[in-house]
């Protein structure tokens, strides 16, 4: 390369080092920022010093009350960490998906995820299942769902695009009249309004139990979509080309279907329905990052991370009774997205 | 020479109805040129198909290289064979670069990601082909030529024996159509391989040293274009008659024109 271009090439990267390093750090920063801000006031230095003594078997003298070690470990922790990931995974199954279906309007709900789930979750409500059990029945559903959807999409040994989005709006339309159904017949006092609200969206339950069952598969679903990142690149110039390039586009679509659901999923079966993530959050780190998977994936999960981390705090600060999180970010989401879409004039090329 | 391509006693049918080719026998060496030219619906694009490993034959064989390409893995048959599509938008604005070095996909493990070599490589490609200036550049928005010149570029990349080329310059304006023909002259001068389907009998002339006439039902004639593009033949392929002119300006040049009288 010229020298010229060399020299653009390193203002560029140093350039992009800082833009990481912000992205990278942001989420953490906000994280232990979600831990001692609240209405039960708490200092940053006592965070620590109650986690040092939690986590680490430090003994620091207390110099704060039994109350405030319990809202910091068993409710703020906890509840900050569920955001940090729902919000990862919600933004980079977003983008995983956008790249799959190229079209960068896609929400990780296409496929009837969501649906599914809303629907396992509101018949285990009906059925007064413990917490656990609605937990279950919506992730069970939401897997369901998809599954209908990516069988119904199946002809002749592929899954043509088209396909997908189609059926999974069928199976969403169908998982959504049983939804409307089971609320129809849904005692008015108590079921009718536990559905509604389960459905907006919150991450106000969240407790530690929640966390130990849904970390590791969270986890593993991230590093799944970053190692599938690059192939996404590949698979987004359309099926044939990425064929003739070599890949399986069969296995990669596989699996990020199966990734991008059980981290819905997951989400959803834990906090309700939370829209608008998966779609603000890849466009606007498009503008960040570009649009190479390979970096707009990882950039997904640190901003998502982070803004799930800031609305959570805003939904329980802002007014004296929680606002539920789904509510919040469409409505932040919506107006961003318009905007975005005003400002990029529809399109991304 | 020995036969790259093989293509013996191959018939196809869409789930077991009616053939719409049979008996179809086509022989590429290495270094040959191939331009299949056939009117719409005869079959040459499901012929392409068939070579490119999308289809299966109903009868027959393809061999690549001596071996059935049933046996080729998707990943082998990326480093044998490249194809190059017609040129489309895609989603997102990757640079050209991106999209070149996808080339090196198949050479790529399950973990692996492109490397500063793969890099190097791409660049060096666009370099040859004299396109380096549109490696920064997104490959939404650059032209129709331009983005079909990326594609071959990306091809190279996978370092094929053979290059297929699916109608090169169809929705490609006049000095687009030129720039790509001019590439695919190049990389025949310089020994690749290449077969390609096309809409314009200029082409045979210009760049293939093996012409396929194709009309429905199989192979109406195969040979240099010197001995398959007469008058006669053209007529059976695309159903009009047809007056075939020498250049005047120089003698290896011809084209054709319909008899508009006819239609």
């Amino acid at each position: 390369m010229a020298e010229l271009q060399k020299q653009a090439h390193f203002r560029e990267t140093k350039q992009s080092r800082v833009k990481w390093a912000i992205i990278m750090v942001l989420p953490f920063v906000i994280f232990f920022a979600s831990l001692f801000m609240g209405r039960y006031a708490v200092s940053p230095k006592e965070v620590v010093q109650i986690f040092a003594n939690y986590f680490f078997g430090a003994n620091f003298t207390p110099t704060w009350e039994d109350s405030a070690a319990k809202v910091i470990i068993q409710v703020r922790f906890p509840r900050a960490v569920m955001a940090a990931l729902v919000g990862a995974g919600l933004s980079s199954s977003g983008a995983a998906f956008q790249g799959m279906f190229q079209n960068p309007l896609v929400s990780p709900f296409i496929l009837g995820v969501s649906a599914g789930a809303s629907f396992g979750a509101a018949m285990g409500l009906v059925l007064s299942l413990p917490s656990i059990g609605v937990q279950a029945m919506a992730f069970v559903f939401g897997i369901v769902a998809v599954a209908i959807t990516y069988f119904l999409a199946h002809i002749y040994k592929s899954t043509p695009v088209l396909m997908l989005v189609l059926s999974g709006t069928v199976v969403s339309a169908f998982f959504q009249a049983l939804l409307q159904i089971l609320k129809f017949t849904a005692e008015g006092d108590e079921k009718l309004p536990a559905i509604t609200f389960w459905l907006m969206g919150s991450l106000g339950s969240v407790g530690l139990n929640d966390l130990v069952i849904s970390i590791i598969p969270i986890i593993i679903c991230l590093i799944g979509l970053w190692i599938l990142s690059w192939r996404i690149n590949v698979l987004s110039m359309g099926d044939r080309e990425a064929r003739s390039l070599g890949v399986h586009t069969e296995r990669i679509k596989v699996g990020i279907i199966i990734f991008s659901t059980v981290l819905t999923s997951t989400a959803v079966s834990i906090c309700g329905i939370i829209g608008w993530v998966g779609q603000v959050i890849p466009h606007f780190c498009r503008m960040l990052v570009g649009p190479d998977h390979k970096k707009l994936i990882p950039a997904t999960m640190f901003v998502g991370a982070s803004y799930i981390l800031i609305v959570d705090n805003l939904c329980r600060q802002l007014t004296a009774t929680e606002i539920p999180l789904g509510i919040l970010t469409a409505i932040i989401g919506a107006p961003v997205f318009a905007f975005l879409l005003r400002k990029t004039k529809g399109g991304w090329n | 020479m020995a036969k790259l391509i093989e293509v013996k006693d191959a018939s196809f049918s869409y789930h077991g109805k009616d053939y719409i080719w049979q008996n179809v026998n086509l022989s590429v060496e290495q270094g040959d040129s191939v331009c299949i030219l056939g009117a719409n619906g005869c079959g040459k694009t499901t012929l392409f198909n068939c070579i490119a490993g999308n289809f299966q034959l109903a009868k027959g064989a393809i061999n690549i290289d001596g071996k059935p390409i049933g046996d080729y893995s998707i990943t082998e048959l990326a480093k044998t064979i490249g194809i190059v599509y017609q040129e489309h938008s895609v989603a997102f604005p990757y640079t050209s670069l991106e999209v070149v070095r996808m080339g090196r996909t198949p050479y790529l493990s399950a973990f692996q990601t492109p490397s500063q070599a793969d890099t190097d490589m791409a660049y060096g490609i666009m370099e040859e082909m004299g396109i380096a200036h549109l490696a920064e550049k997104p490959y939404s928005r650059i032209s129709g030529g331009q983005r079909q010149l990326v594609l071959i570029a990306r091809t190279l990349c996978q370092t094929p024996k053979a290059i297929l080329f699916d109608e090169p310059t169809s929705h490609l304006d006049f000095k687009n159509q030129a720039l790509v023909m001019k590439t695919l002259k190049n990389l025949s001068a310089k020994g690749m391989t290449i077969i390609m389907t096309s809409h314009s009998p200029a082409h045979a002339w210009q760049v293939s040293n093996k012409t396929v006439l194709m009309g429905k039902g199989g192979i109406i004639a195969q040979g240099t274009p010197q001995q398959v593009m007469t008058a006669e033949n053209l007529e059976k392929t695309y159903d009009v008659r047809v007056k075939i002119h020498r250049s005047e300006l120089d003698d290896a040049a011809f084209f054709c024109e319909p008899a508009f009288e006819d239609l």
